[in-house]
């Protein structure tokens, strides 16, 4: 398998121009210095590690509802890649948009969804976020610039396009990250989305989160250039770059640059972060450990951790203890264990739910909305 | 009244809600610089500018997501498919995101998005080109369809569509484009969900959507001049929201029906419309509701043999006269 996670590539953002090997005689360079993090406080970095907690806390209760047999469909677990949404979240603005694929639990926490909601929408409640109507795969929050949760692998892509397009018109200085797995580089309509992007100068960052499988397919068995799949922006005279993705502090620097691109420049660009799932594709992804080895998993949690390395990270500079990163993890797990009772304690939607928010006239009671037949029983 | 072509009709309602609503983009293939594959943004380029009207890549699921996700926004994209045929390779952008994205957050977002252009068979460019998938389109709950045949509709219906804050599948036909009718000067919108009888008769209800009516009507002479049979001809304008009242006080009244549907049969619209009948107007038909819909096979090339593929005014004089 392609492992970039032991040896970190480190260096600044690729123009178009300049592309070459990334990753070949690439120096470690401290991310820490870089201006988006040299002036962070403490409580700031201390609420990365608050966010990578209560994401983590989060979808372990979810994981023990759905092995109880509480839960509905899919469910496909963030876990291991929490720096990813952590970081890149961290750097969103006013007019600052986010849109992911169906692994979207972590963006949802971080933007600032509650986990109420959330393990509600998961239990079919009508107390969850989308009133039981979309579950695991379709959380949204336009309220907190956050369009899902798409379940369809790409899907996605063009809508991100479509929201910075939609910023452009509109002249608001913000972008989208437009987030996708390492699996949907390989449709169609990311590509057309790219290409658009770069046409039309659209203040979008795609983000791969390149977990290095596409559900049990490796990046070695899936993609035609099997080193980096950011290269594919070359195609489209598109800024590219990747990211190790366990180090917060690269993170926000190479996403801070995408970002600052898109709003001063309104050009696009594509970045790859390296991170890492633990568990399968989904948790019914019965083959989540013949498809890599358990030895893998297990070097990741114990080398890769972006959670254990941001604690350590936190140590070194003074910042936390173990007893204050302690009291942080037992907050999570509290909020996690009452997000669990209150979605247990809520009622399921009514049958008759089922009929509204399918048009938004017929919701509102317009004129539009009552002309004509819009349901057809049986 | 003026007499203008349903293109001009289309052209009309499009500059007219570019002027009212700084929120409508055009967008699709040569909709701007070329004016339009079929000329019904003849124009609106030059008027409006590379902002308002603007050309996109070959790239169906591309371009309609994008409108999609500028929707979400607050802009009221009007996506043209220069074929309704190539939203094909687009279907996950209107089936999923379009059509699924209001339910799924539980009403949290809204699309005011317009996708439309010609979907229709008759012009021999064979099965790829000739689809009508207003019934794949229908059966989407979250979705709007709406297909109008005359002039005077398809700008009424196109401003209704514009305004409208859920996403419209709106469908022409190549074949009307240049047709003319009567349609006012001044500004009217024509609710989205209302049939509209375009012909009063008491022995048969013919009722068909888009260029089917124009048979219908035809058929409807002919029955009249030839057989003595009254028939009345029921336009739906619109398959989803459905007018069901209209159909059914039409066959109340008429006692028969028979459906004339550029569809196919298997599944198509009219297969809808002779259910909602058997179900809410049983006793009051004298006779089975009967079909004439596009012979069950893919789109032939063949010009003389595409033609009888359609329905004909001579197929649906047979199945009246069979009904009546």
């Amino acid at each position: 398998m392609v492992n970039r996670n032991q040896q970190p590539s480190h260096f600044s953002i690729v123009s178009v121009a300049q592309a070459d090997k990334p990753k070949a005689g690439s120096s470690p360079v401290d991310f820490s210095k870089a201006p988006v993090n040299a002036d962070l406080t403490p409580e700031q970095k201390l609420s990365f590690l608050r966010e990578m907690l209560r994401i983590r806390r989060f979808e372990q209760a979810s994981l023990k509802l759905y092995n109880q047999g509480k839960m509905g469909g899919f469910l496909h677990l963030y876990i291991g890649q929490e720096s990813v949404a952590v970081g890149t979240c961290s750097l969103l603005g006013p007019n600052d948009h986010t849109i992911t694929a169906y692994r979207d639990h972590g963006h949802a926490l971080v933007v600032g969804m509650s986990m109420d909601e959330c393990m509600a929408e998961m239990l079919g409640k009508a107390t969850g976020c989308s009133k039981g109507k979309g579950g695991s795969m379709h959380f949204f929050a336009p309220d907190k610039n956050y369009w899902g949760g798409h379940g369809i692998v790409a899907g996605q892509t063009p809508l991100g396009l479509g929201i910075a397009y939609a910023l452009k018109y509109k002249g608001l200085k913000g972008c989208c990250l437009t987030y996708l797995g390492d699996g949907a580089v390989n449709q169609g309509v990311f590509h057309e989305s790219l290409n658009m992007a770069a046409l039309w100068d659209i203040p979008v960052v795609f983000i791969i989160e390149n977990n290095q499988y596409s559900m049990g397919t490796s990046l070695a068995r899936s993609s035609s250039i099997k080193a980096c799949l950011a290269e594919r922006a070359e195609g489209y005279a598109m800024d590219w770059d990747i990211v190790n993705g366990e180090d917060l502090y690269e993170v926000r620097a190479k996403t801070f640059d995408a970002m600052e691109r898109a709003r001063e420049k309104c050009r696009p660009t594509l970045l790859e972060i390296d991170t890492y799932r633990y568990y399968g594709h989904s948790v019914a992804d019965a083959n989540a450990k013949k498809y890599r080895k358990p030895e893998e998993i297990e070097f990741y949690k114990e080398n890769h951790d972006p959670i254990m390395l941001w604690e350590k990270r936190l140590k070194e500079e003074g910042v936390a203890d173990d007893e204050s990163i302690k009291k942080i993890d037992n907050e999570a797990k509290a909020e996690a264990a009452a997000a669990v009772k209150f979605a247990e304690d809520s009622p399921f939607p009514e049958l008759e739910d089922i009929f509204t928010d399918v048009y938004h006239e017929v919701d509102m009671g317009t004129e539009a909305g009552r002309t004509g037949r819009h349901f057809f029983s049986d | 009244m003026p007499v203008i072509t349903y293109r001009q009709a289309l052209n009309d309602a499009l500059a007219e809600e570019l002027t009212r609503d700084e929120n409508v983009v055009i967008m699709g293939e040569e909709v701007a610089e070329y004016n339009g594959a079929y000329k019904i943004t003849e124009g609106l380029w030059e008027k409006f500018g590379s902002k308002r009207v603007v050309d996109t890549p070959i790239s169906e699921a591309g371009f309609l997501g994008l409108g999609v996700g500028a929707a979400m926004l607050g802009l009221r994209p009007v996506m043209e498919l220069m074929f309704w045929s190539f939203a094909y390779v687009a279907f996950d952008q209107i089936i999923n995101n379009a059509g699924c994205v209001r339910y799924m957050s539980g009403g949290l977002i809204n699309l005011p998005l317009v996708i439309r252009g010609p979907a229709n068979g008759g012009t021999n460019v064979g099965a790829t080109h000739s689809h009508t998938p207003e019934n794949f389109l229908a059966n989407t709950p979250g979705l709007k369809v709406v297909c109008p045949a005359t002039p005077y509709d398809a700008k009424g219906l196109m401003k209704a569509a514009i305004r409208d804050n859920d996403p419209v599948c709106f469908m022409e036909n190549t074949l009307l484009y240049g047709d003319s009718g009567e349609v006012p000067e001044g500004e009217y919108v024509i609710p989205i969900g209302l049939a509209d009888v375009k012909r009063g008769g008491s022995d048969v209800s013919l009722i068909a959507h888009g260029r089917a009516v124009l048979t219908a009507l035809a058929a409807a002479r002919r029955l009249e001049d030839e057989f003595n049979i009254s028939a009345e001809v029921v336009d739906l304008r619109s398959i989803r929201p459905l007018d069901e009242e209209t159909i059914l006080d039409s066959v109340r009244k008429t006692h028969r029906a028979v459906l004339v549907d550029e569809n196919k049969p298997f599944c198509g619209v009219s297969s809808q419309i002779a259910t909602l009948i058997q179900e809410q107007a049983f006793d009051d038909l004298d006779a089975p509701v009967g079909r004439v819909c596009s012979l069950d096979a893919p789109a032939i090339y063949s010009p003389p043999l595409e033609e009888l593929q359609l329905p004909t005014v001579d197929r649906v004089i047979t199945k009246v006269l069979a009904v009546c």
